[in-house]
């Protein structure tokens, strides 16, 4: 089996192993297991593991300041920077709040992707050119992606709260406007699973994508997708006891578990494999999420010619002193009419 | 030395299509012509750097220590806990590919180890080996992998097909930066002693003489005072260099490329003629000799080791602040580094303000050093030059950003406006906008790259930038590159002479110093170059023409009130 297949397959089975699992136990009446106590254990694993990661991080200075500089530096008063060069080159405290704003909810650095490819026409066969243009659908397909998967855990908050909150309502009203179907067809689950489809379907169909991407690729965007697909699976075509899911959730919520009865094996599949989610988190290229924030190239303001930046371990090294250099030339420096230190003897 | 392909013959093998094997099964391919010569024992004993040996790429056997596996692990280690950025941009990748395309050296090979994900991925999997219990635990199924030494030697191949230039981390939606990696990783290089002759003999010679070209105090002043005898030649104008002097006001320190060799020395040229037209109070050093710095390319600790003596020159001259020449990676390392290298507040300098001007440079305040373009930006902002933009009209110019001064930096607008106003309007255009600015493509031949056995990966990772230069010569006549980068200036001219002959490079300066008029100077019918201008001025009708010329720089510049 080659790179590729291996990498994807070892991703496959290995959420097809966990949708198994959850099957299974419940065939074997694990509900306390999957309705309890993995979800309990999931969510301690997240947040244990999320500070552990951090504070792994934190650890480590930032010896140097090294933000990318992607617009026209502060210099003189009168050298024009617009609010883009602002942002992209911050030289205030302000300016970076805006730029890591603008990282962390429009994807910033990501929309400015380009796509370069090598052209080559038949009149010319052995000269080649480099185009360059625009290329937003990678943009558009990861802010597609994460705002659809926000607002579904949004809209589950209402399984979680009693009464449920206001915006959770007003969510699910604006998610399920447009209503061709049966029960109301929230739009933020269609555009998940596309999305995700759209990720997984680049990574497998180019070239070099899937020359680079390895099984930690595959595993969440398959997971993800089979998480969307048995909750929209429940929710559309085989029916689930939606007052029994809302006991169990309330019950994990308030500290007081309970298993209801009449819960189907798809909830907990579904279940299942959101606790997975959770906890694999931490361990995984999922903690971009945290890490951008801690990314030197993009968190720091560039004042570096104007506020002093220490390094933590910053030693004193040797290099060779002026005396050294003039020791070592002196007569020919004073014939060149060099100023010397110490005149010849 | 391995024969370079043909342009067609590059070309034509392009090809973005990966090998049929695994990554991590495809042996690094060292063939001459890909790769940088090892750095001799002699150097490394000189800067007391580890296991110098005499040794070569091309062996089977690179005479490694014993232990080389332990220091490689320890020194990883020991990063690991120096560099939040290591760890971090080793943990977060999640391998999208934006970086991919975005890489000059991946454009001009195909070669899939050049898209910077996978670059970095080189050293992560030893990362996830070693430091982490997925990859300990699952081996290549994480990505994953065993440090035998054909990963060593593929670091060694592909840690030195990257330039540091950072265009990567500007499309990574976490500023993930290769130039970081690539960094760190030829640290872990060289403490097993693989090293690159070309980054070593410039450290080696910076260290022990002043600049990277290896030039005695004597040999420094002989090529400045050669420069501005040209000067004298081309325009009547004496433009002499005072050296070591203390109590001059100002220091000014340049790249050696730019006394060195052409097309750099006309922009040394322009500067002596600056100056002269100031009257300024400045010197130079046979000690900072050297702005440009190969030591940052081998390491952190080699940068500053270079880089300490230009404030400790400050120190002894007792000038009142620093002037910094067009260069890239001295301004890179002046602006992320140097002021933290030094570690506290550079108390014996002051802070920058232009003697003509009266401008206060806050943005140097800490730095205490002033990027030429700066001052000459403020200079022509207050309408202090003369300038005569006609003396430039047979050069039609675009504008390389270099990739230090501009994703390391930011400096965009003072070389764009000092080409506005020394230049006709007309003959000033930009490149396609994919390719400039921030977006800007590397010379491919920066961080110590620029050796000619290297030629072949060099035209290559060239490409890119060559073909925007050509799209702007084929469409708008352009036939001058500016550049503010020294190690452009001296990678620029073979690569555009292989892609785009007929293209010359300039620094932006030199431009300035074509354009200057001065009260006393001969008739200028050359430029600094000893090409005939288009329109020559010569004395007699001049009167008339100088003072049009005048009233033009006058005017230009919104000059400010109360001046």
């Amino acid at each position: 089996m080659d790179f590729f297949k291996r990498h994807f397959m070892v991703a496959l089975t290995a959420v097809l192993g966990l949708v198994i699992i959850a099957y299974v136990g419940v065939q074997f009446n694990l509900t306390m297991f999957f309705g309890v106590v993995v979800p309990y254990l999931a969510i301690l694993i997240f947040f244990e593991g999320i500070i552990y990661r951090v504070i792994k991080w934190a650890r480590s200075p930032v010896p140097f300041r090294i933000p990318t500089t992607g617009g026209q530096n502060r210099t003189l008063p009168w050298v024009e920077r617009n609010w883009l060069d602002r942002l992209d080159n911050p030289a205030t405290g302000k300016h970076l709040l805006g730029r890591m704003a603008l990282e962390v909810l429009a994807f910033r650095s990501l929309f400015r992707n380009t796509r370069t490819e090598l052209l080559r026409s038949k009149e010319d066969p052995q000269g080649a050119k480099l185009v360059h243009w625009s290329y937003k659908w990678l943009w558009l397909g990861a802010i597609a992606f994460h705002y659809a998967f926000l607002v579904v855990i949004l809209r589950h908050l209402r399984f979680f709260t009693e009464p449920t909150p206001g915006f959770v309502q007003l969510l699910d009203h604006m998610d399920g406007f447009a209503q061709f179907f049966m029960p109301t067809v929230f739009i933020s689950g269609v555009v998940l699973v596309l999305a995700v489809l759209y990720l997984l379907g680049r990574r497998i169909t180019n070239p070099m994508l899937r020359y680079i991407s390895l099984a930690a690729d595959y595993f969440p965007l398959l997971l993800i997708l089979g998480i969307a697909t048995t909750g929209i699976l429940m929710r559309y075509f085989f029916k689930t006891d939606i007052v029994a899911v809302k006991q169990l959730a309330l019950g994990l919520a308030t500290l007081k578990p309970v298993v209801p009865a009449g819960i189907g094996s798809l909830f907990y599949i579904h279940f299942f494999l959101v606790c997975v989610l959770f906890a694999y988190f931490p361990f995984s290229k999922l903690m971009h999420a945290p890490g951008i924030f801690m990314s030197p190239s993009r968190n720091l303001v560039a004042n570096n010619r104007w506020v002093l930046h220490v390094n933590p371990w910053n030693y004193p090294v040797k290099f060779h002193s002026y005396m050294e250099i003039e020791d070592q030339y002196r007569e020919a420096m004073i014939e060149a009419g060099l100023p010397v230190e110490k005149e010849l003897k | 030395m391995a024969k370079v392909p043909k342009p067609e013959e590059l070309l034509s093998g392009i090809s973005y299509k990966p090998p049929e094997k695994g990554w991590m099964a495809v042996k690094p391919d060292l063939r001459p012509g890909t790769y940088v010569n090892a750095a001799s024992a002699k150097w490394l004993k000189f800067l007391d750097y580890p296991f110098p040996r005499d040794w070569s790429v091309a062996d089977e056997d690179w005479k490694l220590p014993p232990n080389w596996r332990e220091i490689v692990l320890e020194g990883m280690e020991d990063r690991l806990a120096r560099f939040r950025s290591l760890k971090v941009f080793f943990d977060i990748c999640v391998r999208c590919g934006a970086c991919a395309d975005k890489c000059h050296f991946f454009l001009g090979t195909g070669d899939p180890k050049n898209m910077p994900v996978l670059r970095a991925e080189l050293m992560r999997s030893v990362y996830k080996r070693y430091f982490t219990v997925a990859g300990r635990v699952l081996g290549e199924v994480a990505g994953a992998r065993d440090l035998d030494e054909q990963v060593l030697r593929e670091w060694f191949s592909y840690l030195h097909q990257c330039t540091i230039c950072r265009r990567c981390s500007l499309f990574c939606p976490y500023g993930i930066d290769m130039a970081e990696m690539t960094i760190l990783g030829r640290e872990l290089l060289s403490s097993v002693g693989l090293n690159i002759e070309w980054a070593a003999a410039s450290v080696g010679s910076c260290y022990e003489k002043g600049s990277h070209i290896g030039a005695t105090p004597q040999a420094y002043k002989d090529m400045i005072d050669f420069l501005a005898e040209e000067n004298e030649r081309i325009t009547g104008v004496t433009t002499e260099v005072t050296y070591n002097r203390k109590g001059a006001e100002i220091l000014f320190v340049v790249p050696s490329g730019d006394y060195f060799a052409d097309p750099g020395s006309y922009t040394m040229m322009g500067y002596l003629l600056l100056f002269k037209y100031l009257d300024l109070d400045y010197t130079m050093s046979t000690y900072a000799a050297e702005g440009g710095n190969f030591g940052w390319f081998i390491s952190h600790e080699m940068g500053k080791r270079l880089n300490a003596k230009i404030y400790e020159e400050a120190k002894r001259l007792k000038v009142k602040w620093i002037m910094g020449g067009e260069c890239g990676h001295m301004w890179r390392i002046c602006n992320q580094y140097m002021p933290t290298y030094y570690g506290q507040p550079v108390d014996f300098l002051e802070e920058p303000v232009s003697p003509i001007t009266g401008t206060r440079f806050e943005n140097a305040k800490t730095h205490k050093m002033v990027h030429i373009s700066e001052f000459t930006a403020d200079l022509i902002h207050h309408g202090k030059l003369k300038l005569d933009p006609r003396r430039n009209a047979h050069i039609k110019l675009t504008f390389h950003d270099s990739c230090n001064t501009s994703r390391g930096m930011g400096i965009f607008e003072e070389p764009r406006y000092i080409i506005k106003s020394v230049l006709p309007e007309e003959n000033f255009v930009e490149m396609p906008p994919h390719t400039i600015r921030e977006r800007t493509f590397c010379c491919g031949s920066s961080a110590a790259l620029n050796a000619d056995e290297f030629m072949e990966t060099r035209m290559k990772g060239g490409l890119p930038r060559a073909t925007a230069v050509q799209y702007v010569a084929e469409k708008y006549g352009v036939n001058h590159l500016g550049c503010i980068c020294a190690l452009d200036r001296a990678t620029l001219p073979t690569l555009v002479n292989y892609w785009v002959p007929g293209m010359e490079v300039t620094g932006i300066t030199e431009l300035v110093g074509n354009a200057l008029v001065f009260d006393d100077e001969i008739d200028r019918d050359m430029d600094l170059r000893d090409r005939e201008l288009v329109y020559p001025i010569v004395k007699g009708e001049a009167g008339e023409e100088t003072e049009e010329a005048g009233m033009e720089a006058a005017e230009a510049p919104e000059a400010e009130e109360g001046e």
